[in-house]
């Protein structure tokens, strides 16, 4: 018996053997990147129309008349701008103080902990569960608000009257409580990264706690909680059911939060299952916008991610 | 003597601004703890109060036969939504159908066969900004390749548009899990002559599976949750479904179809949906998150 022949026969077979697994695999890697591009297409193509027709006017025109084939997106992309926007103002300092609060010992751990299952809940309770709970709750109180704002706050125009209910401060702050979770966990992720020899150096020339959070650990954690903001505003940009339901769906220019006004995403949702012809090719324009607005707002956030994450890597 | 008394007696003399500076460096302080507290503990009043009332409307009309009757007509009493219940079953069930093979195929190859390859980065890119993508469009793009090409609203193309919404949960979860599997159970693997394929299989795939498991789990709570990507394509409807190709009921469209009515009764009825969602959502991520832990 002599040793084997190192090209016998098995080896042989196993190299050139296709892997069909593999194939496989890139397959269905390749089916996922496309997913995205097929989408992009899929919303063109059917836009395609409409681009022809009304090209950038359809940007600039505050029209939306289907029954006179009329279309033009700017109160709702107005009304989108100005709902994310406000949420994120309100959203912005909980978040942060979340943030902070999960990332300090204030108080016991369990408390933390409480704290931040309470976080997590509200990222799990669906849109729709929100619109009902904003119909009940946030409408009245904020036509309460308003009812008293437009009186004694009448000089201000985000003010004036008349108040509605269903108007775009509902719609904001409820997004607000909706986008808590995205803004709390990654400011957190980022407050947690920062080195703690940072915050000991400060302790050491005499800092109090805060002196430390504001002028030491914040700053250096900045890019993320920049990052968070940009991801969560992505993310109420493209929310839909809750605002659907609680902005009132309105294409009327408004300077005041108490009055109607609608978004990119409300007005697809509402109008999407019973359009026809030009108006489909138009509702699809409008999501291509909207695709591309949060794409953009998205890529932004990831970047800015990226860039903190290489920047604090390696140090402890 | 004087002298040297009153210079240590001095060093004991604190500067009264100092001392102002201080304290009032102390109390700014003090109040931006409370004040950081308070922010915290404010978070508490939206769920809790969500949780009461879903709770308070939802249960008076919880009961068996909410599971078993079919929608009431518009201001008529009784009726139920289990209809509504074994649609947003089968949607999501169909969306598992289609995502979870192509997500987890995915991830094998970027990070098993290819990990730095151009192919894998830009998955890993395209999974992120699909994550990021508004579920509306999901819905939409369902509307362009099924709806519009069939003719008609069906449970395919509700599930394909959930399909879509947790492809990248489901890709980059796993990927997740995959890197998670220690490098040496793969060498010694290869070491007893495996091939990468019987590597992946036997070895890669058992070890990771409780984190893919989490990761699917994820995904069907966000999807069950979910209503823009159904409200067009599947729909709703009033009745038991016969096929996979006519307009589908689900809990999350009929929780919106009768928030906007104006009769007490479906109101209520939009309650009791949102308790049997609220639960089903909440099992699910409480499954994914102790169910499947890794044991190590």
């Amino acid at each position: 018996m002599s040793a084997p022949d190192p090209e016998s026969q098995p080896i042989a077979d196993f190299k050139s053997r296709l892997d069909l697994f593999r194939l496989l695999c890139q397959a269905a890697a390749a089916l996922a990147v496309l997913t995205l591009g097929w989408i992009l297409y899929e919303i063109i193509y059917g836009a395609w129309p409409s681009i022809n027709k009304f090209g950038w006017n359809f940007l600039t025109t505050a029209a939306w008349v289907p029954n006179r084939e009329k279309f033009g997106v700017l109160p709702f992309i107005i009304g989108t701008v100005a709902s994310s926007g406000i949420a994120i103002l309100l959203a912005f300092p909980l978040g942060i103080s979340i943030a902070i609060f999960l990332n300090e010992n204030f108080l016991a751990r369990p408390v933390r902990q409480t704290v931040r299952f309470v976080v997590e809940m509200l990222a799990s309770i669906p849109s729709v569960v929100y619109g009902l709970w904003g119909i009940f709750v946030v409408i009245p109180l904020v036509k309460g608000f308003g009812d008293w704002a437009t009186v004694h706050l009448s000089g201000v125009p985000i003010f004036s009257g008349p108040a509605y209910g269903n108007s775009l401060l509902t719609a904001s702050i409820v997004l607000a409580i909706m986008i808590l979770p995205t803004i709390t966990a990654i400011s957190r992720n980022s407050l947690a990264a920062v080195p703690h020899t940072l915050r000991e150096g400060a302790y050491a020339l005499g800092a109090t706690r805060w002196e430390a959070i504001l002028g030491v650990i914040v700053p250096s954690a900045a890019p993320g909680l920049v990052a968070a903001t940009i991801l969560a505003l992505g993310r109420a940009m493209g929310e839909t059911m809750a605002v659907a339901m609680l902005i009132g769906n309105s294409s009327r220019l408004s300077w005041s939060v108490l009055s109607p006004s609608g978004t990119l995403a409300g007005l697809l949702a509402n109008q999407f299952g019973e359009a026809t012809g030009m108006q489909v090719n138009s509702l699809m324009y409008a999501a291509l916008i909207l695709v591309l607005i949060t794409l953009l707002v998205n890529l932004a956030g990831e970047a800015i991610l990226r860039y903190t994450q290489r920047k604090t890597a390696g140090i402890h | 003597m004087d002298n040297i008394g009153t210079h240590s007696l001095d060093f004991f003399k604190t500067d009264k601004h100092e001392a102002s500076r201080a304290l009032s460096r102390s109390l700014q302080n003090r109040f931006l703890t409370l004040l950081c507290i308070a922010l915290s503990l404010a978070t508490l009043v939206p769920l809790v109060s969500i949780v009461i009332l879903v709770l308070k409307n939802g249960l008076p009309l919880l009961s068996l036969h909410i599971f078993t009757e079919l929608p009431p007509a518009a201001g008529m009493a009784g009726g139920g939504f289990g209809n509504a219940i074994i649609g947003t079953l089968v949607m999501v069930g169909i969306a598992l159908a289609i995502a979870a093979p192509v997500g987890i195929l995915s991830a094998i190859y970027i990070n098993e066969y290819a990990p730095i390859s151009r192919l894998a980065k830009t998955v890993r890119l395209v999974a992120k900004l699909l994550t990021g993508i508004p579920s509306i469009i999901c819905g939409v793009f369902a509307f362009a390749i099924v709806v519009m090409r069939t003719g008609y609203f069906s449970a395919y193309a509700g599930g394909v548009a959930l399909a879509v919404l947790m492809l990248p949960t489901i890709l980059l979860t796993a990927e997740q899990a995959l890197t998670g599997v220690q490098s040496a159970y793969r060498e010694a693997s290869y070491g007893l002559g495996a091939t990468r394929f019987q590597t992946i299989i036997r070895v890669v795939l058992p070890d990771a599976l409780p984190a893919i498991m989490t990761g699917i789990m994820l995904a069907v709570a966000r999807a069950a949750g979910e209503t823009a990507p159904l409200i067009f394509t599947a729909l709703f409807s009033q009745y038991w479904a016969n096929s996979l190709s006519e307009p589908t009921a689900s809990l999350s469209v009929l929780i919106y179809n009768f928030s906007t009515v104006p009769f007490p009764h479906q109101i209520q009825m939009a309650w009791t949906a949102s308790l049997v969602l609220v639960a089903f959502v909440t099992a699910a991520n409480i499954i994914a998150q102790t169910a499947f832990s890794r044991k190590h």
